[in-house]
């Protein structure tokens, strides 16, 4: 009887750490639980993309009336700030490729051809991904802890109760920030990954620089340096809404502030990765 | 005229408010007329601020109507709601200043938004707003250098930016010193007087229930409904269940004590 009522106890003390414990559930269970969240994640990124549009649309009628002030607070964080790092790292992109390339390259006796390799792979690919990666980690999950924490403090309740729309005020500013940074940020980091290619080139293969230049110039048409910025003006707007959705749908306590970011994160890189891919395809058929 | 006075300011009909499936407040009734100090009071985790975010048109509630001067929030679409909500102001339990914006700038927000106000006109009634609630001075600070208290009166000044019909307040005195209590008691007190704004407030403070309410409903956790209603004094006189009484008698004696 004792014993009885001790495993009641227990339960009931269970019950009440049953955040921190860890649970094994059955697969089924656990992959059913899962296909259904992903399929409802897809349903409120795609309603948070709608809400976007229609913010936008009012905004591009009505500009006078977006907060360009934060606008610009935000495009220096997102921006300004990620300037050296997004450089950093481009270069070492194309430091890295190069190198990879002129050992295959070199095989064939087609030294040359590691500035086309280089040039494309980065003004097409990478750089517009090394920034969206960079941008997801610090702009995406900074905007996801930002309006999180707005929730649990009950700002946007007030916001809502002071009769203003959360999307005008809190989304565009950071959408139209991001949009108009990223493909800047790509510019500069195109320019580095090719800089980090020609060092390779030049060092290593004992190319003329000018040589090099010449034939990134000659393989870098208008067409695939524009393709490479919508690449990165789709990715902004998809970090940027993932990372407001997180914050938007996020649990009223601390922890759901970190849980906001993690996932912004994640679910930014999912998201731009899948975009790239389609893009990737889109622009190769037509 | 005299039938637009008589359609009350807030009416609550068969209210059944919660969370999911949670219910925390069941058949709830009441009417709030214009110009009146009504004050909703209850044990902590008794559904105060539940109730008051569903009459502010936050959330849905499970069952039953909220009228505000008539009009159903709950019915309404958004684009009724903001305009509803705009002929109100709230202030949160926890202040809910912006915290990216200073005081000034919170302030002045909904006046830029909503009215053509030229910049020195929003100034000076952003300054008058704060010089009403003790803040002159504090205008250019960020909400993070203000004491609790002072982030609270200053989201007092913000509630009242556009002089609003209806205030709604969450637990108004709490984090203040009773001097700045007392302050903001008389502050209800003559804005009622001078504008007739309707006033809807959560407490816990016993002394401002005397002092300011013109009509007291009393909510308990475990039946989910109102326990007692009326004008504070009547409610002591009128036998009131155990419960209400103790809350009551507490109340009498902070009061015995000043
Ligand atoms: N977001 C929520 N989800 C689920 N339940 C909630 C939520 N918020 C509050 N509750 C529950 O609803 C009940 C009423 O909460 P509420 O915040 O309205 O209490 P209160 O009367 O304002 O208390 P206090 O005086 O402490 O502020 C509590 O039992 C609480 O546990
Ligand atoms: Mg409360």
């Amino acid at each position: 009887m004792a014993e009885e009522k001790d495993r009641i106890i227990e339960t009931e003390v269970q019950k009440q750490f049953r955040l921190h414990e860890p649970q094994i559930r059955p697969a089924i269970e656990y992959t059913g639980e899962a296909s259904l969240k992903f399929w409802k994640d897809i349903i409120n990124i795609l309603a948070i993309i709608g809400e976007i549009a229609e913010a936008s649309w009012f905004a591009i009628r009505n500009p006078r009336r977006i907060r360009w002030r934060e606008t610009l607070f935000y495009m220096d964080i997102c921006g300004a700030d990620a300037l050296p790092i997004s450089c950093m790292i481009c270069y070492l992109m194309g430091l890295i490729l190069g190198f990879q390339a002129s050992l295959q390259m070199h095989k064939f006796g087609t030294d040359l051809y590691v500035a086309d390799m280089v040039g494309l792979s980065i003004v097409k690919e990478l750089g517009p991904l090394m920034v969206a990666m960079i941008c997801t980690g610090r702009a995406g999950s900074a905007f996801a802890a930002e309006i999180s924490t707005m929730k649990v403090s009950e700002e946007i309740d007030a916001m809502v109760t002071m009769g203003f729309n959360p999307s005008r005020f809190l989304i565009i500013p950071k959408l139209l920030a991001l949009i108009l940074v990223m493909p800047v940020l790509t510019v500069f980091g195109n320019v580095l990954g090719i800089i980090g290619g020609m060092t390779v080139g030049v060092f290593s293969l004992g190319l003329p620089v000018i040589t090099y230049f010449n034939r990134t110039v000659l393989v870098i048409t208008p067409r695939t340096f524009s393709e490479g910025l919508i690449k990165s003006a789709v990715f902004a707007v998809l970090i940027a809404a993932v990372g407001c959705l997180r914050g938007l749908e996020a649990k009223n306590d601390t922890h759901g502030v970190g849980s906001a970011a993690t996932s912004a994160v994640v679910s930014g890189i999912f998201l731009v990765i899948i975009a790239d891919t389609l893009m990737t395809y889109l622009f190769s058929r037509f | 005229m005299a039938e637009n006075n008589a359609v009350p300011m807030i009416q609550a009909i068969d209210l059944t408010v919660g969370y999911g499936d949670i219910v925390v407040l069941e058949n709830i009734n009441f009417t709030i007329n214009k110009g009146e100090i009504f004050v909703i009071i209850g044990g902590s985790g008794c559904g105060k601020s539940t109730i008051l975010k569903h009459l502010i048109g936050l959330y849905e509630p499970i069952k039953g109507d909220i009228l505000i001067k008539g009009e159903s929030i709950v019915k309404a679409d958004w684009d009724e709601k903001r305009r509803i909500m705009k002929s109100f102001g709230v202030l949160y339990q926890s202040g809910a200043l912006f915290s990216a914006l200073t005081i000034t700038e919170n302030i002045a927000l909904q006046l830029e938004e909503y009215t053509d106000y030229p910049e020195d006109e929003i100034f000076r009634r952003v300054n008058e707003k704060l010089k009403l609630v003790g803040l002159e001075g504090a205008g250019p600070k960020m909400p993070s250098e203000l004491s609790g208290g002072m982030k609270k009166r200053a989201a007092l000044a913000r509630a009242m930016a556009l002089d609003p019909e209806i205030l709604f307040f969450d637990e108004p005195s709490t984090s203040l010193d009773p001097v700045t209590a007392a302050m903001m008691d008389r502050l209800i007190i003559d804005l009622r007087d001078r504008l007739g704004t309707t006033m809807v407030i959560v407490t816990h403070d016993l002394d401002s229930i005397y002092a300011i309410s013109d009509r007291v409903i009393m909510l308990d956790k475990a039946t989910k409904t109102i326990v007692a209603r009326g004008k504070p004094s009547e409610l002591r006189k009128s036998n009131p269940p155990p419960s209400v009484k103790e809350f009551l008698e507490r109340a009498g004696l902070s009061r015995k004590m000043d």
